[in-house]
């Protein structure tokens, strides 16, 4: 493979990854938001602790943690194994990673976005006659979107961010595991790749800006929106 | 259409004990901040379940402590209109005004957009965001987003409270009309301001520390001369109804009531409708005497219904008028002096002044 082609691969492979990253952590983000935003129960600030542990262990530690929980040899990895989902030194482990390691981000958005909700506005929704289901569609969701989009665009910059809990979980395997700051890294480690990391450097730098400024344009879209302009 | 409650419910130190019917036309909860009107009202909508007592429309239970029986608020089909208006900020007024239009059971008779749009002036609004609109065109939208979920009553918690008093003036009419127009929706009305009452509600309902002090039709509870403290002794004055006759050039306007004639600036009601008149107790003066050479234009010769004194310097004068009642503020020495007693005719004088633009309705 030329050095050019191991780029786009570990571009392409990034890009893969962290879309399914986002999109299956979005709902389960949202839902984890919801009920540390709207509920009281025993146990809320431990889970509040666990979901926010990733943003404070070494990423190396969560890596290993994942390799020891979804390790071939491990009692999960081995029952996923049996029904043909392989996580450990493949791509579907670097999307659990991306996922861990963006979840605290994706959760304080929305949990920011959903306490900001009046809950007056609901009881208003309710004594016109809507169901739970459609005051959450029609009032809460919209409310909620712009937190909601913030909270999917930094998981997504996270994952295609994510270093040490990928590298340690699913290693650096070119066109499997590889990911652009994986492979920048050992562009790095070989003399005379400095070249081929500055231009992997770029294509990272591209696509977190371009996702920042998607995102930075919806929100402005809503805000007009609210604001009658 | 009868709304029944009779609730119990303790917070802190706060203690509510209230029974109460609310028929057809616009019942009014009144007190001061703190008497229990918010609570009450949220009661009926569903929003708390109160600790014990029960909530009925026209027999069929909302609430029930006994029976365990709680009907969730957006099953009630009351249209809630709060002090703050709550529209949702993400919708136009259009989307604002049809939110609840769907829920509505497909029987449910009610007004139709346009109906709505045109009582409430809201037409040149449809497309306008919340955020845009003043302080009175929110809460017009509000009351049309009540209205088009078909409700079976209306329950307005101080409509008017956050507006000033031109806003105030701006909504009054539009809730006249909602009274009297072909909807004939009954209202529950809670509200701390004693010329919106006067101006609005059939029933009367006072509230004071959580319980309920009087109850019955506006006209019987305002000329109650020991409803007085309960309303405010600046505030008190009994309410009566009286046709328009003409304008004449001096900017007088003379009306019929069945007591006399009055002649009151500021009123601009076409001749041959019927007005209501709040005649404030402070600005009614009692004579023994058919007075002569007044300045006062407004005389009417009543009878003394009942004297009621209270602890302090003041006395309350229950009058007859016609088929009328008035009520006087005099001094407990002007009662003694006079030789007020129940059942002697007398005569009162209003200051043609005394009746404000505002106090004067339908």
């Amino acid at each position: 493979m030329t050095s050019d082609a191991a780029a786009w691969e570990a571009l392409r492979l990034s890009l893969w990854v962290a879309c399914w990253a986002t999109v299956l952590a979005v709902p389960l983000a949202l839902w984890i938001a919801w009920i540390l935003a709207r509920r009281d129960f025993w146990g809320k600030s431990l889970l509040s602790a666990l979901v926010h542990l990733p943003l404070v262990l070494p990423p190396v530690v969560t890596g290993y943690l994942l390799l020891m929980g979804f390790g071939r040899n491990a009692p999960l990895g081995r029952a996923l194994d049996s029904i043909g989902i392989t996580l450990a030194f493949h791509w579907s482990g670097a999307v659990l990673a991306a996922i861990i390691m963006g979840f605290p981000l994706m959760v304080r958005a929305m949990r920011l976005a959903i306490e900001a909700v009046d809950p007056k506005l609901e009881e208003a929704a309710a004594t016109l006659g809507a169901p739970r289901i459609a005051i959450f569609g029609r009032v809460t969701l919209p409310l909620i979107a712009p937190g909601i989009l913030a909270g999917a665009v930094m998981g997504f910059a996270k994952a295609m961010g994510e270093f040490g809990a990928t590298i340690t979980f699913v290693a650096n395997i070119p066109g499997q595991t590889q990911t652009l700051p994986s492979a920048i890294w050992a562009a790095l480690q070989i003399p005379g790749g400095e070249n081929q990391a500055i231009a992997m450097v770029m294509m990272a730098s591209v696509v977190a800006i371009g996702a920042v400024l998607i995102s930075e344009a919806l929100a402005r879209r809503v805000a007009a929106r609210i604001a009658g302009a | 259409m009868t709304l029944s409650v009779h609730i119990r419910h303790r917070f802190g130190t706060f203690d509510l004990d209230v029974a109460f019917d609310a028929g057809p036309g616009i019942t009014a909860l009144f007190g001061q901040s703190g008497a229990g009107k918010t609570t009450i009202i949220n009661a009926v909508a569903g929003l708390f379940a109160p600790d014990a007592g029960h909530v009925t429309l026209n027999g069929h239970p909302l609430f029930d402590s006994t029976a365990k029986a709680f009907v969730v608020p957006a099953a009630r089909r009351f249209g809630y209109v709060f002090q703050d208006a709550r529209l949702f900020p993400h919708l136009n007024v259009r989307e604002n005004l049809t939110f609840g239009t769907r829920y509505a059971p497909a029987s449910a008779k009610g007004a139709s957009l346009d109906d709505v749009t045109d009582l409430l002036g809201l037409s040149a609004l449809l497309n306008r965001m919340p955020a845009t609109l003043s302080g009175g065109e929110k809460q017009r939208a509000a009351i049309g987003r009540a209205l088009l979920a078909k409700p079976q009553m209306l329950l307005m918690d101080e409509p008017l409270a956050s507006l000033d008093g031109p806003r105030k003036q701006e909504i009054l009419p539009y809730l006249e009309r909602l009274r009297d127009g072909p909807l004939g929706l009954p209202i529950l009305y809670v509200s701390h301001a004693v010329d919106e009452i006067a101006r609005l509600a059939d029933t009367l309902v006072l509230l004071k520390d959580g319980r309920v002090q009087a109850h019955g039709p506006l006209y019987d509870v305002m000329a109650d001369p020991a409803a007085v403290p309960l309303l405010g002794v600046r505030e008190a004055g009994a309410v009566i109804e009286a046709e328009v006759l003409t304008h004449a050039t001096d900017g007088l306007t003379q009306l019929r009531s069945s007591g006399g004639d009055l002649h009151l600036p500021g009123v601009q009601a076409q001749p041959g409708t019927k007005v209501r008149l709040r005649v404030l107790a402070q600005d009614v003066m009692l004579s023994v005497n058919k007075p002569e050479g007044l300045s006062a234009v407004n005389v009417m010769p009543v009878i003394i219904q009942d004297v009621h004194q209270g602890d302090g310097p003041g006395a309350a004068i229950a009058l007859r008028a016609g088929d009328d009642r008035l009520l006087a503020r005099v001094t407990r020495r002007a009662v003694a002096e006079l030789g007020l007693t129940t059942g002697m005719r007398c005569y009162a004088i209003l200051k043609a002044t005394s009746v404000a633009p505002g106090s004067i309705g339908r």
